[in-house]
């Protein structure tokens, strides 16, 4: 490794593997409890390891998982973003409607176009709502949370208005391209699941990898010391907030494709899951910690005790009262790690 | 010829005169002690002259040619280092990754720029080795002990060439050993002949390290003398006002 010995370190021992970078963080010890239940319910249920079973869980945490990589590098920033359930709405409404218009005035010059301009007009919205996020939150300096909680209620207003409260659904010529790209699969993997491991993979490098990522956990840690050290902190806020609301977007597009259609009512009330799979990962509500591995075990985590409930047959309603008590649990195993190590 | 001027720099805050009338220079390679009172407008005085603040009115001159500083990233171009009293530093990375923060060296792979980790890191053990620093490079900065951070907020100040470091309280919150070693740093900054100017409460080390010493009180230079013409008890004098002006 690095030469990293200074001289006489007589009273400082050296971090262990263990207690440093993911083995130490939150993630891994979710992931180890999610482990631990996957056993328990393999034994409990015979069901739960079939092909089936495990492509539904796989396609159904696939539908939050996109948007929570968004959100984890938004709440790595110190910030939130509630409208991300809106957004998904939104993005898909006029994903659907750009198709259904282009098709009505009989526009389709090669296979594909009309699709291609309709995924740009549904994702071009995503992108406008999270600039709007993000310039309000960097340059007028409001708060994250009063601000998307503004834009959550106002996208979600748009998505009723545009379809008069009814929702919409895909058609045209490149209608059959749409289902197979959103609920399609690849070699049986959900395509879905595809996008989500390459949206994470990408993530991951530029979280650590690249200067914008060492930018988007300077800000998380210390905001005054990113602007005084000349971080672009403005632009890499901004940059979030558009990366959260596209992520959301994308994954609205999706959820409609497996849907067949874009009801308004489209992921209502989606943000608390996905901030609480987040969260679960070990993104930290207070900024500077949280990373794409954790994002995506918060997701399958909530998606298989779902999943385990059904198959229990225990009232599915019990699943929000234990996600709770996990996104509890979660953050008291880490404040008692963090107590033993200071 | 000057390195650093101010002519007559003046600063409001709303109705409030932060900095009154302000002119000093500072040569190539010296050292300069800027003392005063809790509110007397030295840190307003550096804000300045790293770029956080613009002058009311008045101007700055670096190396004889008028210099408008608008920001951090701008004064650190143009060779003007700051180590801020809070340090700036993120407590979420290592050290490493905060003496690079801002100006990270990087790889071009396509049009992709990705860190180059291991010679950030590498040059990161040197630096702390040159400030004979016991700080890991590698290590989260949350876990360092006071001294070890004021190590990564000065090595971060010697990464580029650059011509005048100011040091707002280095020695506020360290152990006396750290001290001596900052101070003994800023002689080797001298030779090196790069200008330092020490905002200080701590009279010994103005002392010890600086040739002039300026000395502020409610926003106005009260002072501004060779260390061999003056004494501790004349500055106190001054910082308090029991002394008009020198």
């Amino acid at each position: 490794m690095m030469s990293d010995t200074v001289q006489g370190f007589s009273n400082v021992r050296r971090t262990r593997f263990w207690q440093k970078g993911f083995l130490a963080s939150q993630s891994a010890y979710v992931l180890a409890a999610l482990i631990v239940l996957i056993i328990i319910m393999a034994l409990a249920s015979p069901n739960f390891l079939t092909g089936g079973n495990i492509g539904n869980i796989v396609r159904n945490f696939s539908f939050i998982a996109i948007a929570a990589l968004g959100m984890t590098l938004v709440i790595i920033t110190g910030g939130i973003d509630l409208s991300v359930g809106s957004t998904m709405a939104l993005t898909a409404t006029v994903t659907s409607l750009t198709m259904v218009g282009l098709n009505g005035a009989g526009f389709h010059p090669f296979p594909g176009s009309a699709l291609i301009i309709s995924l740009a007009a549904g994702l071009g919205t995503a992108g406008l709502i999270g600039f709007l996020n993000g310039f309000a939150i960097a340059k007028l300096k409001l708060s994250p949370f009063v601000t998307t909680l503004g834009t959550l209620s106002i996208v979600r207003g748009l998505a009723y208005v545009t379809t008069y409260g009814r929702g919409t659904a895909p058609a045209g010529p490149d209608k059959e391209l749409f289902l197979a790209l959103t609920s399609g699969q690849i070699a049986g993997i959900p395509v879905g699941f595809v996008y989500l491991i390459a949206i994470a993979l990408i993530m991951w490098t530029a979280l650590n990898h690249t200067a914008w990522g060492r930018h988007v956990y300077a800000i998380g840690g210390n905001e005054s010391a990113g602007r005084l050290t000349g971080v672009n902190v403005d632009r890499v806020k901004i940059q979030v907030y558009m990366l959260s609301a596209l992520a959301a977007g994308f994954n609205g597009i999706i959820i409609s494709g497996w849907l067949g259609s874009a009801p308004a009512n489209l992921a209502t009330a989606y943000e608390l899951t996905i901030i609480a799979a987040a969260v679960i990962g070990g993104a930290n509500l207070a900024g500077g910690v949280g990373g794409a591995a954790g994002a995506i075990i918060g997701c399958i985590l909530i998606e298989v005790i779902r999943n385990g409930l059904v198959l229990a047959r225990v009232d599915p309603y019990w699943q929000q009262t234990l996600v709770g008590c996990i996104i509890v649990a979660a953050v008291l195993v880490d404040r008692f790690r963090s107590l033993r190590n200071t | 010829m000057a390195l650093l001027e101010l002519k007559n720099v003046t600063k409001d805050f709303g109705a409030i005169r932060a900095l009154n009338d302000v002119s000093f220079s500072v040569e190539p390679g010296q050292v300069v002690g800027l003392m005063g009172d809790n509110g007397a407008g030295k840190s307003t005085l550096v804000k300045i002259m790293s770029g956080i603040f613009q002058p009311t009115t008045g101007s700055l001159e670096l190396d004889g040619k008028a210099a408008h500083i608008h920001s951090p990233g701008e004064a650190r171009s143009l060779g003007i280092e700051t180590v801020y009293q809070d340090l700036a530093l993120a407590d979420n990375l290592s050290a490493a990754d905060n003496i690079f923060l801002g100006r990270e060296l990087k790889r071009h792979i396509g049009p992709f720029r990705f860190l180059r980790r291991r010679e950030m890191n590498a040059r990161a053990v040197e630096l702390f080795g040159e400030l004979k620093s016991e700080t890991r490079a590698s290590d989260l900065v949350r876990s360092m002990s006071g001294g070890q951070r004021q190590a990564v907020a000065i090595a971060r100040t010697r990464l580029a060439d650059a011509k005048i470091i100011l040091m707002d309280e280095p020695t506020a919150a360290i152990s006396v050993r750290q001290v001596a070693e900052v101070l003994g740093l800023i002689h080797r900054l001298k030779d090196a002949g790069i200008a330092v100017i020490l905002i200080s409460h701590r009279m010994p080390d103005v002392f010890a390290v600086c040739e002039r010493v300026i000395v502020m009180r409610r926003g106005t230079k009260v002072a501004d003398k060779p260390i061999s013409q003056t004494s501790p008890e004349e500055v106190t004098a001054l910082i308090t006002g029991a002394r008009e002006t020198a």
